[in-house]
């Protein structure tokens, strides 16, 4: 039963990305394209998590946590810049 | 119990990858930036919750060892995200000048913060002479 929810969490993920993808690749403006990486990478953060489920595996928990990390940071950095025409005063 | 915890398991990891698709799918979906940006918000952070605690059930559950890790992550992801749409939601306003007429008033002597400057201390009309000139 497991592995039938997590084709279904991987198939559902995975469209979820490319439908951030397009909204990347669309726009319209400069804050689209930041809000479309922020959702990025938390679906991402949500597959790592499922992929180590599968793998019965908690050595992915790291990277998933570095990716939160630093989706934030980027986000917060990408606005600053953009408020502030610099990142760090 | 095996059944029980499998079926929990699954559940969780269903509804994870559902909130996930339905705040991206809103986010391609909806009109403008400011109403796009609720469904990455709420529902995406929902939905990688959902994968969290499904993976905390199946690793306490299964392999017998209860880790924080996800405790970590679910924190920091519920943390974070109110912080960074607002975030991306002030630098739209920055970006996009003319929304100013859409906000409410303030009801106080000073305008939104976006795109007025703190009230002058020594000067208390400051603020009620800058709302006046933008309506």
């Amino acid at each position: 039963m497991i592995t039938h929810a997590l084709n279904f969490g991987f198939f559902a993920l995975s469209l979820a990305v490319l439908l951030n993808l397009w909204r990347l690749l669309r726009g319209p403006s400069l804050m689209d394209r930041v809000l479309a990486v922020d959702t990025m990478v938390i679906n991402i953060i949500a597959l790592i998590i499922l992929f180590g489920i599968q793998q019965r595996t908690t050595i992915f928990f790291e990277a998933a946590l570095l990716f939160a990390m630093f989706g934030f940071i980027s986000t917060v950095a990408y606005c600053r810049f953009v408020l502030r025409g610099d990142v760090i005063e | 119990m095996e059944f029980l915890l499998e079926l929990v398991v699954s559940v969780l990891i269903v509804l994870g990858g559902f909130f996930a698709l339905v705040g991206s799918v809103g986010m391609v979906k909806l009109p403008d930036l400011l109403t796009r940006l609720h469904a990455p918000t709420k529902a995406t952070t929902l939905g990688v919750g959902g994968a969290l605690a499904a993976s905390m059930v199946f690793f306490a559950g299964f392999e017998g060892d209860l880790s924080i890790h996800e405790v970590l992550i679910t924190a920091f992801l519920f943390l974070t995200a109110p912080i960074s749409a607002h975030f991306i939601a002030k630098a739209h306003l920055h970006e996009h000048a003319e929304l100013r007429d859409g906000l409410p008033p303030t009801g106080r002597a000073q305008g939104w913060s976006t795109f007025d400057s703190l009230p002058d201390p020594d000067d208390e009309d400051d603020g009620d002479d800058a709302r006046a000139a933008h309506h």
